[in-house]
């Protein structure tokens, strides 16, 4: 029997992206920034947008694919695609599902995309305003547990107090994306630099772990990939970027209800990094840049953690900022930005420059980079990550 | 004077069917949890079959309103226009290791600013909601002394 596998099998031929807005910022409806991404995702890779013929998305995406078809004129819509889960968690696996799709013959060319206009919906850091509430958020609201940071700021206590861990190293992945931001023109960050000063001065969101630094923005704006089957993506107009690995999922009951994982202290990612790393044929230590996704920054560590680039005893010396920045770091890490100061478009963001990366096109262009892991929202179940590599790698 | 740990404002919960015994169980200061009849472990929350053995016949059982803190925040930022101005607050997620170790999570009653400490013993303080419509009492956390 053949090897079931994606390695090398699909590749990411176009990336595009609209200008990113803080939340409200956007002049645009969501729906229209869904359409400027995927039009930028097809212009980039030089593909009729009438050719495009799935898409597939996450977090409950309000632009749904036959929609976006209909708008777009496609001649005829082969796979449209939802990944369960809120946030970020699947944007890995809108671009892994895209690839199932084309490797398998289900489509020819399909879309990824994440589009948010929080101006025109409804924002995520409030809690809900209902007078009852049912379902696990019965056992949670009525003590003032209601939003993501606070849904998931128990696992991260509980890691960094039983490791030791200390609140500086999530300063400095705070500080490696603000960093890297400055010199991206589509940062909504850029110009906002951010200091050790600035961050320890900043107002306590949750004690003991989340300063206001430690979170995500929430923003406007839309991200978008186009994926085909590798062969397609040589006869491009760019270099192809190959999925080398992916996986999603998580591991035994992590969506127990009421904070009742049996190993709670996690990102969720202990079996799907597992079967990320064999699915490339690679580990941590081949990866030229890594794209983190933040939700909060202690999810980052976690999320490294459990990937295996960083171990839980030595995570207060390789978490400084000098070691995760591009020029010098020995493991530069949301090089355009990321969640925190490019923009939160829920992952997609970082999946472009994973591309731009192995292109040679990064504003912060790691040497000969060859390998680029994308690391989805931690913490959320289920939740997804990938490898991508230049044709070197296969 | 409120007895209340937060303020007034805040979602109630629906009191579901599925959860009904536990409901009943805390207006009478009693813990009662999901127990499976089939193989006689406690889950929590509430669920439609064990994810132990598969039984659809679970029942209900009463068990020692006592555990150990896991873990715990302490949220500054209001979430909810019912805690606008209110100030910092204390969630701590509890384990039951008298009951195959479920965790329930509750307000830490005492001094917001108290220092915390996981692992530490804890027992349960029932929180009447008496004016409510439906009335509903919460299970609020103390440290044992």
């Amino acid at each position: 029997m053949s090897e079931r596998t994606l390695r090398g099998k699909v590749a990411i031929a176009g990336i595009g992206e609209t200008t990113y807005y803080k939340h409200g910022q956007s002049p645009d409806a969501e729906f229209k920034l869904a359409l400027q991404a995927i039009v930028n995702a097809c212009r980039d890779a030089g593909v009729d947008p009438r050719d495009v013929d799935g898409f597939a998305s996450y977090g409950g995406d309000r632009s749904d694919g036959p929609r976006l078809a209909a708008a777009l004129g496609i001649r005829e819509l082969r796979f449209s695609n939802m990944h369960w889960g809120g946030g970020g968690g699947g944007v890995a696996a809108a671009v892994a599902n895209a690839g199932a799709a084309v490797h398998s013959g289900m489509a020819n060319c399909v879309i990824a995309f994440r589009s948010l206009a929080q101006g025109q919906f409804a924002r995520y850091g409030r809690g809900n305003q209902s007078a009852a509430i049912g379902g696990d958020d019965a056992f949670l609201a009525p003590y003032g547990l209601m939003s993501p940071a606070q849904r998931f700021a128990m696992k991260i206590t509980r890691f960094m107090t039983e490791h030791g861990i200390r609140h500086e190293a999530l300063r400095a992945i705070a500080m490696a994306s603000y960093h890297h931001a400055q010199s991206n023109p589509n940062a909504v960050m850029r110009g906002r630099p951010l200091s050790e000063e600035k961050y320890d001065a900043s107002r306590w969101i949750i004690e003991p772990f989340h300063r206001l630094f430690d979170c995500c923005q929430e923003n406007d704006g839309a991200g978008a990939v186009l994926v085909v089957p590798a062969d397609r993506a040589r006869g491009l107009r760019h270099k192809p970027v190959y999925l080398l690995g992916a996986a999603q999922g998580g591991h035994h009951r992590s969506a127990a209800p009421v904070h009742n994982a049996p190993d709670y202290a996690s990102a969720h990612f202990k079996t799907v990094a597992r079967n990320m790393w064999e699915m490339a044929k690679l580990g941590p230590g081949d990866c030229d840049v890594v794209q983190a996704y933040e939700n909060f920054t202690g999810g980052v560590l976690l999320s490294l953690v459990e990937h295996g680039f960083v171990d839980p005893k030595t995570a207060n010396e390789q978490l400084v900022l000098d070691n995760l920045l591009v020029g010098g770091g020995r493991m530069p890490m949301n090089t355009s930005g990321g969640n925190l100061a490019e923009c939160y478009m829920h992952g997609l963001e970082m999946v472009n420059e994973a591309v731009r990366q192995l292109r040679g096109t990064a504003i912060n262009q790691v040497k000969d980079a060859k390998v680029v892991a994308v690391l989805g929202g931690p913490m959320v179940t289920p939740v997804s990550s990938l490898v991508v590599g230049t044709e070197d790698t296969l | 004077m409120s007895t209340r740990y937060l303020p007034e404002g805040l979602p109630a919960p629906a009191q579901e069917p599925i959860a009904q015994p536990y409901w009943e169980g805390t207006r009478a200061n009693r813990l009662v949890v999901q127990k499976c009849n089939g193989c006689g472990k406690h889950q929590w929350g509430p669920e439609w079959i064990c994810h132990r053995c598969h039984s659809f016949d679970l029942g209900w059982a009463e068990v020692a309103p006592r555990g150990r803190i896991y873990s715990w925040q302490r949220p500054h930022h209001p979430v909810h226009p019912a805690l606008n101005g209110h100030g910092p607050y204390l969630i701590v997620l509890v384990e039951l290791p008298e009951a195959d170790g479920i965790r329930m999570v509750g307000n830490l009653l005492g001094d917001p600013m108290q220092e915390v400490t996981i692992g530490a013993e804890v027992e349960a303080v029932f929180e009447p909601h008496d004016e409510a419509t439906p009335p509903y009492t919460l299970v609020q956390w103390r440290l044992v002394k």
